[in-house]
């Protein structure tokens, strides 16, 4: 297989692509402007949050639960670039590549079983868990 | 006519675009028959002209931008979605003559372009100074990164069989054997992830309306909010092309033009997402987070292996 690169000139047709999508988003946006109108009322430029007037802004501090996923997204993604490039190549590199994946993907799912055991995935909130836990004691 | 010729650039967005305006006449249809009602029909024959009547009352709403809201970005999130999921559909092959572009990494392009449409919802939240946004954006976001890494993997099999990231190559190799035979698995895992990836039912938590009363776009209105809906439509659009690319032979077919066994099949795969919403129930965010890490993922991991073994065994004429 020859190693292949993409000439300049062949990217002429996305380029006009990515233009008209540009100029349609572009038009969608200008339309308004032309024809809205245009109202006033009372609680107009209030926050909705349901009917409650707004307390604060929303640089509030956020449940640390979200940053591990975070993380893991990092981890495993960058993992799936390697099997990616193993993919591709997966006749050329044949059984001896294949066993080097299979130890790969194997410590991936180690890891996967660790982050499972420690409790990483768990997502539910504290009084969810003791709801369940309290429902699987009764049986 | 050629793979990017101005007639084929000109015909392929029109079209993306009359799609994803139809599918909203299409989708409340559809739905009205599921749920045994009648759904828009007034305008029309079968209330088709719904559609423009829509965009009518859309484009005449205020262009409003909240005073508490990030201005810049406020505006920027909602053209996001819309430029990312058109731009990603100039590399689907629709038949041996239709598309774009051909690149040979066109499957990674799909990708990143794809993950790169949650900065919509994650800017979009972040910009609207609403706690409910905000919360909306966050998980969006949490959902996105969990879902993303086993749809790549997941296609990873297709690529195996056919060698290569090219699209076009790949439709072409399922002359004889479509992909979904070999790849089931693959298939279920990608569906589900594209079904993540475009925020709907049963994984629209980022904007669930009772708990969070529309989520990143609580404060959108008028053509900005109609920016959001066109380009989750967009999105489904380009997933079910995308189905039908990598599983379903692309436009490979017997006695119709391919690019009509491609509309058709393509057609089948965006009905689905639509009975998909019509009837299942949304899980509990937990449940849809520990689905993708402890399910999904490991699924995912397993076909890719067995897929290798069988590629390795059958021989390189696979």
């Amino acid at each position: 297989m020859n190693v292949d690169r993409v000439q300049v000139e062949s990217l002429v047709p996305l380029a006009i692509y990515f233009l008209l999508v540009l100029g349609v988003v572009g038009v969608m946006l200008a339309i308004p402007r032309f024809v809205a109108q245009r109202r006033r009322s009372q609680a107009r430029d209030e926050p909705f949050e349901s009917g409650i007037l707004s307390v604060g802004d929303t640089h509030l501090h956020l449940g640390v639960h979200f940053w591990p996923i975070a993380i893991f997204f990092v981890i495993f993604d960058l993992e799936a670039i390697f099997i990616f490039a193993w993919a591709v190549a997966v006749r050329e590199v044949g059984w001896p590549g294949y066993l080097e994946m299979l130890v790969f993907v194997s410590v991936l799912l180690a890891a996967l079983v660790y982050l499972w055991k420690l409790g990483a995935l768990d997502w539910r909130t504290r009084r969810q868990q003791l709801q369940d836990s309290l429902l699987s004691e009764r049986g | 006519m050629s793979v990017g010729s101005p007639l084929n650039i000109g015909l392929i967005l029109g079209a993306v675009i009359a799609t994803a305006a139809v599918l909203i006449w299409v989708e409340r249809r559809l739905l009205a028959v599921w749920q045994d009602r009648l759904g828009p029909n007034r305008l029309g024959p079968l209330g088709l002209l719904q559609v423009a009547a829509d965009m009518i009352k859309i484009l005449s709403k205020e262009d409003w931008v909240p005073p508490f809201a990030d201005k810049g970005v406020f505006v920027f999130a909602p053209t996001v979605i819309m430029v990312t999921m058109l731009t990603a559909f100039a590399v689907v092959p629709i038949a041996p003559d239709v598309g774009i572009i051909d690149f040979n990494f066109g499957l990674l392009y799909f990708l990143a372009l794809s993950s790169l449409s949650v900065y919509s919802a994650v800017l979009a939240g972040y910009a609207s100074n609403n706690k409910y946004s905000l919360y909306g954006a966050l998980r969006a976001s949490a959902q996105t990164l969990s879902y993303e890494v086993f749809m790549g993997l997941s296609v990873m099999g297709v690529v195996m069989l056919a060698g290569t990231f090219d699209l076009r190559v790949i439709v072409e190799a399922q002359q004889n054997l479509w992909y979904i035979v070999p790849q089931c698995l693959g298939f279920a895992v990608f569906f589900i992830a594209a079904l993540a990836e475009s925020h709907r039912t049963p994984f629209d938590l980022p904007e669930a309306e009772h708990e969070l009363v529309a989520g990143f776009h609580t404060e959108y209105s008028g053509i900005k909010f109609g920016m959001f809906f066109v380009g989750e439509y967009i999105g489904i659009t380009l997933s079910s092309a995308m189905m039908v690319t990598l599983f379903f032979g692309g436009w490979h077919g017997p006695l119709l033009p391919p690019v009509v066994w491609f509309v058709l099949k393509t057609a089948v795969f965006i009905m689905l997402f639509i009975l998909i919403r019509g009837s299942l129930p949304r899980p509990r965010y937990d449940q849809l987070m520990a689905f993708g890490w402890k399910v999904m993922l490991p699924l995912a991991l397993v076909n890719l292996m067995l897929t290798g073994a069988l590629v390795l065994m059958v021989g390189s004429d696979a």
